[in-house]
């Protein structure tokens, strides 16, 4: 058995599992944030007119919650639902409630891991999309709606069709101003945006080896946008130590055996590859930057669950030190914690002197929610992860797609520019 | 079961343009519906019926894990959605919450039915019979789980125990 197979056997009290299986598995972590918070209290809602008894989780302490969509409060409805997910953890027990205001904070897949809440070999799901990202710790990470969470909230576990998977033999370090952003990209535009549909995506090889966990979250993060159940990665040493530095112990690492089966086997030359972008309107429609349009950018934006961890803001800062940006520019940082290893680190310092605005943790304008959306016919870079129409703001506004250096360097020129090309 | 056609031609109709971010704090379902496909078609929400199916391309749902998504578009009075195939989270919240059916067509059903066509959907025999161009197709049979969480009625209503 593939990794996979291994932690969704041993969660559904299997021998072993092949793909196609349908398995009730034992979920070990669940998330939830302040728009699938209020969506499960709805859902509660109407299973009470039904009779069905919402009064009890099956695990408090295996819950975690992140305020991270519409923080800070961008208007009277979000600050309801701050309150009602406020209430909701209270109620219910829920202990580890990460709130705005309140220490550290932030998108909660970045929580994810800058936390530790999930360790190796757990089935890990969340309300929201991109609860695939941490599928680089080597869990199960899937995303679901609020009706599936719902369920496992009241009964710690959930029906998955074992998926099949893909395996990513990715070979060789990433060139100097290239990142796991540029990777994760190219790989999309290859395979397509339906083009991991339903199965399990898993990164390999000498190109995982040599990337840091935080390039391998970014890899895992978009998964999401090929179609993927969950993205993955086997758990190592970096793994380890990463965890163990945030306090982690009696990390249980599964492995695939030696004989483990993948339906499908892809080879990608890491060592190779070019900054790359995705234009308009989905992030498949790829090119490397050298082929970029020439269009006039308005903005360019450095944050969310995909683009602004701290080895981010990091290659965005060795851009950006020195220079000034031409296009409105903002950075937000993806949690407490990396905001304030960048002001430790000078970094902010770096950001504000380029005259970039420095922002909260939130998702924000990533999904058009607020704080820095686009109005008609704008144009962003933006080191987020999805480029559908109206993703950011206008249904004519348009996104594009990036690394967080390609996004700062164009922030320097106001257009679409190669790191490599700076003068 | 009977209902019209609003056919959208295309793939990859996502989540963000069936029920845009701005209205993921809206919780209240007969809000949500009042939005639906706002992204892509201002005027659904005047020209949907109720009892009325969406017919599209390949990958329909890809994107978020919204369940807003199924919500809007059911509580507009889709009762079904036809398409080549769907994005995972959509379908799933399609059917574990019971909001509506996510069917996997064919290409001929793709290009034979156009809007407004008045279809009869058998989920018992797997067909789609075409009442405005006495057509028939074939649609893709449920899986076994799928299949049987839509007969219990929506996830909650599904017993396990009892397979």
């Amino acid at each position: 058995m593939n990794i996979v197979e291994k932690i969704l056997a041993r969660a559904s009290g299997k021998s072993s599992v092949a793909p196609d299986d349908v398995v009730f598995a034992d979920v070990d972590k669940v998330m939830m944030h302040d728009v699938s918070g209020p969506g499960v209290l709805k859902v509660f809602d109407k299973l009470k007119k039904q009779g069905i008894a919402v009064d009890k989780l099956w695990d408090p302490t295996k819950v975690w919650v992140a305020e991270d969509h519409f923080v800070p409060s961008a208007d009277k409805l979000s600050a309801e639902n701050i309150v009602k997910l406020s209430n909701f953890t209270k109620n219910y027990g829920i202990e580890k409630h990460f709130k705005y205001g309140m220490g550290q904070y932030g998108i909660c897949h970045t929580l994810s891991h800058e936390q530790a809440m999930v360790m190796p070999g757990d089935v890990y799901v969340g309300g929201d999309s991109h609860t695939n990202t941490t599928g680089a710790l080597g869990a199960f990470a899937v995303g679901l709606g609020h009706t599936d969470i719902a369920y496992v909230l009241l009964n710690g576990n959930i029906w998955f069709k074992v998926p099949e998977t893909y395996y990513f033999k990715l070979n060789g370090k990433l060139p100097e101003h290239v990142m796991a952003k540029d990777l994760i990209l190219k790989i999309i535009g290859e395979i397509g945006n339906d083009g991991g549909a339903y199965r399990t995506m898993q990164f390999g090889g000498s190109g995982i080896d040599e990337m840091s966990v935080e390039s391998r979250l970014t890899l895992c993060n978009m998964t999401t946008e090929a179609g993927a159940k969950n993205g993955i990665v086997e758990p190592d040493q970096k793994v380890v130590d990463y965890l163990s530095a945030k306090g982690a112990t009696n990390l249980k690492l599964v492995h695939g055996d030696a004989d483990a089966e993948y339906s499908k086997l892809f080879e990608f030359e890491s060592s190779e590859m070019e900054p790359i972008i995705a234009k308009p309107f989905s992030p498949d429609n790829t090119c490397v930057v050298g082929e970029a349009p020439s269009v006039e950018l308005d903005k360019s934006y450095i944050g969310s669950c995909t683009g602004a961890k701290y080895e981010d803001l990091e290659a965005a800062a060795k851009i950006l030190k020195g220079r000034k940006v031409k296009i409105r520019t903002e950075i937000l940082p993806a949690a407490i914690s990396i905001y304030q290893r960048a002001m430790e680190n000078g970094l902010l310092k770096i950001f504000l002197d380029a005259g970039v605005t420095v922002g909260p943790p939130t998702c924000g304008a990533c999904c058009g929610a607020h704080m820095g959306v686009l109005a008609k016919d704008e144009i962003c870079i933006s080191t987020t992860n999805r480029n559908f129409p109206g993703r950011m703001g206008h249904v004519e506004s348009q996104t594009y797609l990036a690394s967080p250096m390609v996004a700062a360097a164009s922030a320097v020129t106001g257009k679409i520019t190669d790191p490599r090309d700076l003068k | 079961m009977k209902g019209n056609i609003v056919k959208y031609a295309r793939d990859n109709i996502d989540t963000d343009v069936i029920i845009p971010g701005q209205y993921l704090k809206v919780h209240d379902y007969t809000e949500l519906a009042t939005h639906a496909m706002e992204g892509l078609d201002p005027d659904f929400h005047s020209k949907v019926k109720e009892g009325d199916f969406i017919l599209s391309g390949k990958n329909f749902g890809c994107g978020s894990s919204r369940e807003h998504a199924p919500i809007a578009l059911s509580h507009s009075g889709v009762k079904a959605i036809l398409a080549l195939s769907f994005a995972r989270i959509f379908y799933r919240n399609s059917v574990d919450g019971a909001f509506l059916l996510p069917i996997e067509i064919d290409q001929d059903a793709y290009d034979g039915i156009s809007e407004g066509d008045e279809i009869d959907i058998d989920i018992s025999t797997n067909e789609i019979k075409n009442l405005t161009k006495n057509q028939t197709y074939k649609m893709k049979p449920f899986s076994e789980i799928i299949g049987k969480i839509i007969a219990a009625g929506g996830l909650f209503k599904y017993k396990p125990d009892q397979d």
